[in-house]
C-alpha cells in the first residue's frame, strides 16, 4: 500500500536545484531577474493590473439591488441557482468523465493488441478541439438533423433531441473531458510498478480485489488531479455553452449575458472573480496532486 | 477463459467509447462534403461548401495564421529567458512566479478577457486592433512555452555545460546562446507547437475581444454554426480539423522525441 500510493510523476523535478553556480552569486540573482523581466511586466500590465481592478469592479453597487455585487450574488436564487447548476453539471462530468475513461485508459495502457495505436489516436486528438467545436458535434449528435434524431425517426417517427438542454452540456463536457483523462490515465499506469500487481496475484488475490486494492489507490492521486482539471475545465467551459445556446443558466453564459446584455459591469466581475476562484483551487489542487500536467480552458 | 471474456468485454467498452469520440467528427466532415445533407449522401458529394467558406471567411483563416506566428514569436522572445530565469532562482521564488504566470490558464478565459477590456478597453485604436487579441493569446500560451522548455533545461544538466563553458572563458552571452538555447530546443520544439495549436483554437477570450474587423477561426465557426446552414458550418470545422491535426501528430511526435533524449 505505501509504495503502491507513491506520487505517480513530477513532484520531485523541482526539488533537484543544482548546488553549482557559474560567477558569483549575486550576478547570478542578477541575471535571473533579467531574463525574467519581460514575461513579468508583460504579465502585470495586462493580466495582473486587469484583474486587480475587475476585483474591484466586482464589489461595486450592483444596479438592481443596491448592494455590492459579491453580496448579490450570495443573497439572490438566481445567481445561487446557476452557481449551484455549473458546479453539480462539472462534478458529475468529472466523475463520469474518470469512471469512463479510467476503465478504458487501463485497458489500453495495459492490453497489447493489433490497431491499439488507433483506438489510442481517437481518444486523444480531440484534446485540442476548442470549446465551440465541441458544441457544434454535439449538434451533430443531438440536435435536429443529428445521429439521434435521424435514428429515431427513422425507428419511431418522431425526432429526439438532447443538443440544447442540459443534456447537451453534460455530452459536450464529456466529449473534452474523456481525452484528458485518458492520456492522464494511460501515463499513470505506465509508471505504476507491475510486480506489486503479480505479488497481490501471487498470494491469492482475485481481479478485482488487484484492481480495488493495488491499481486504483496506485493511480488515485493520477485519477483525483485529472478530475479536478476536468472539473475546473467544465466550470470555464465557455465556448460549448455558447454554441448549445445562451439561455442556459450556467455561469459562464450568465458573465456574457450580464455584460452584453445588460452592461452590468459590476456583477459580470463578481461573476467572473467567483468563477476564478473556484477553476484556480480546483487547478492547484491537481498540480498538488500530481505536477506537469496545466490543464487548458477550452 | 474468464479472462478471455475480460478483454473482450473491456474492448467493447473502449470501442463505445471511440464510437463516441469519432461518430460526430466523421458525421461533421461528411455534412461539409455532402450536396444536401437533409437528402443525404444520396445527393453527391462535393467542395461547393468549402469554397464557399474559403469565400467568406478566408480573412480569419489567415488572421488566425498571423496571430498564432506572432504569438509564437512573443512567447519564445520572452518565455526561454523566462525559463532560464526561473531555473536560476530561489526555488521558492521560482514556484510563486511559476504560480503567478499560471493565473490566465487557471481563471477562465471570459474572465481575462473582461479584465483586458474593463481595463483598455477605452483606448480605441489598440481596441480595434488585432494586437489586443495578440496580447489575450500571449497570457494564455506563454505558460505552456515556459513549462515546456524548464522541462528539458532541468534534465539536460545546464549548470554543469554552462560551468564548463564558463571555465573555458566563454562570456555570459556565448554561454546562452551557444550552451543553454541549444539544448533546450527540444523544449522550445515542443512548446512552440503547443503554443501555435492553442493559439489557433482559442476561443473563450478572442471572442469577447474581437471587432468585426478582428474575427479569427474559431470566432467565425461560432458565426457560422450560429448563422449559416449546416454544410457551411461542416465545412468550415473540415477546414479547422484539417489545420490543427497534422499539429497535433507533431505535438506526439516531439513528446516521443523529448522522452527518448532522456
Amino acid at each position: 500500500m505505501t509504495a503502491a500510493s507513491k506520487q505517480p510523476f513530477g513532484a520531485a523535478s523541482y526539488l533537484s536545484r543544482p548546488s553549482t553556480m557559474v560567477g558569483p552569486a549575486r550576478r547570478k540573482r542578477f541575471i535571473a531577474l533579467f531574463a525574467l523581466l519581460p514575461a513579468l511586466v508583460i504579465f502585470c500590465a495586462f493580466w495582473l493590473l486587469p484583474f486587480s481592478r475587475l476585483i474591484m469592479m466586482g464589489a461595486g453597487a450592483d444596479p438592481s439591488s443596491g448592494v455590492s455585487a459579491y453580496l448579490t450574488i450570495l443573497t439572490h436564487r438566481q445567481y445561487l441557482i446557476s452557481l449551484a447548476t455549473t458546479v453539480g453539471l462539472s462534478l458529475v462530468v468529472s466523475l463520469v468523465a474518470v469512471a469512463i475513461a479510467g476503465v478504458a485508459g487501463f485497458f489500453l495502457a495495459r492490453q497489447r493488441f493489433f490497431g491499439k495505436s488507433i483506438l489510442v489516436a481517437i481518444l486523444t486528438f480531440p484534446l485540442a478541439f476548442p470549446g465551440v467545436v465541441v458544441g457544434f458535434l454535439v449538434i451533430m449528435l443531438g440536435g435536429r438533423q443529428g445521429a439521434l434524431a435521424q435514428t429515431s425517426l427513422w425507428l419511431f417517427g418522431e425526432r429526439w433531441m438532447f443538443a440544447y438542454s442540459l443534456a447537451g452540456l453534460f455530452i459536450g463536457y464529456l466529449y473534452f473531458s474523456i481525452p484528458r483523462v485518458i492520456t492522464t490515465v494511460m501515463a499513470a499506469c505506465d509508471n505504476l510498478d507491475q510486480s506489486l500487481e503479480e505479488a497481490a496475484r501471487s498470494l491469492g488475490a482475485n481481479t478485482w480485489q488487484v484492481t480495488k486494492d493495488v491499481i486504483v489507490p496506485g493511480i488515485a492521486p493520477a485519477l483525483l488531479s485529472t478530475g479536478a482539471i476536468c472539473f475546473a475545465t467544465s466550470m470555464g467551459a465557455f465556448g460549448t455553452a455558447f454554441t448549445l445556446g445562451t439561455r442556459l443558466s450556467i455561469l459562464p453564459l450568465n458573465i456574457y449575458g450580464e455584460f452584453t446584455n445588460y452592461a452590468n459591469f459590476a456583477m459580470a466581475a463578481a461573476l467572473s472573480v467567483v468563477l476564478g476562484v473556484i477553476t484556480w483551487m480546483a487547478l492547484s489542487l491537481a498540480r498538488r496532486l500530481a505536477g506537469g500536467n496545466l490543464g487548458a480552458s477550452v | 477463459m474468464k479472462s478471455r471474456l475480460r478483454f473482450t468485454l473491456q474492448l467493447g467498452f473502449t470501442l463505445l467509447v471511440c464510437l463516441f469520440m469519432i461518430v460526430p467528427v466523421v458525421m461533421s466532415v461528411m455534412a461539409g462534403l455532402t450536396e444536401n445533407y437533409f437528402v443525404g449522401l444520396e445527393s453527391g458529394l462535393t467542395l461547393r461548401w468549402v469554397n464557399e467558406v474559403w469565400q467568406l471567411y478566408a480573412d480569419t483563416i489567415w488572421l488566425s495564421i498571423k496571430l498564432a506566428l506572432a504569438c509564437l514569436l512573443i512567447t519564445i522572445l520572452i518565455g526561454v529567458p523566462a525559463a532560464y530565469g526561473l531555473l536560476r532562482s530561489r526555488r521558492r521564488w521560482a514556484n510563486a512566479i511559476e504560480e503567478l504566470l499560471l493565473l490566465p490558464v487557471a481563471v477562465p478565459g471570459l474572465a481575462t478577457a473582461l479584465a483586458l477590456l474593463l481595463a483598455y478597453g477605452s483606448y480605441r485604436e489598440f481596441r480595434g486592433s488585432w494586437l489586443f487579441i495578440l496580447v489575450g493569446h500571449v497570457l494564455f500560451t506563454l505558460p505552456f512555452m515556459v513549462r515546456a522548455v524548464l522541462s528539458v533545461m532541468q534534465t539536460a544538466k545546464l549548470p554543469q555545460l554552462e560551468e564548463a563553458a564558463a571555465s573555458l572563458g566563454a562570456s555570459f552571452r556565448q554561454r546562452f546562446f551557444g550552451v543553454v538555447i541549444p539544448n533546450c530546443m527540444s523544449g522550445i520544439l515542443a512548446g512552440a507547437l503547443m503554443v501555435v495549436t492553442l493559439s489557433i483554437g482559442e476561443f473563450n477570450i478572442t471572442w469577447m475581444l474581437h471587432t468585426p474587423l478582428t474575427k479569427t477561426l474559431p470566432v467565425g465557426l461560432a458565426d457560422s454554426y450560429a448563422s449559416m446552414r449546416l454544410e457551411i458550418g461542416s465545412a468550415y470545422t473540415l477546414i479547422f480539423l484539417v489545420m490543427v491535426v497534422p499539429l497535433l501528430v507533431a505535438i506526439q511526435w516531439a513528446g516521443r522525441l523529448t522522452e527518448q533524449r532522456r
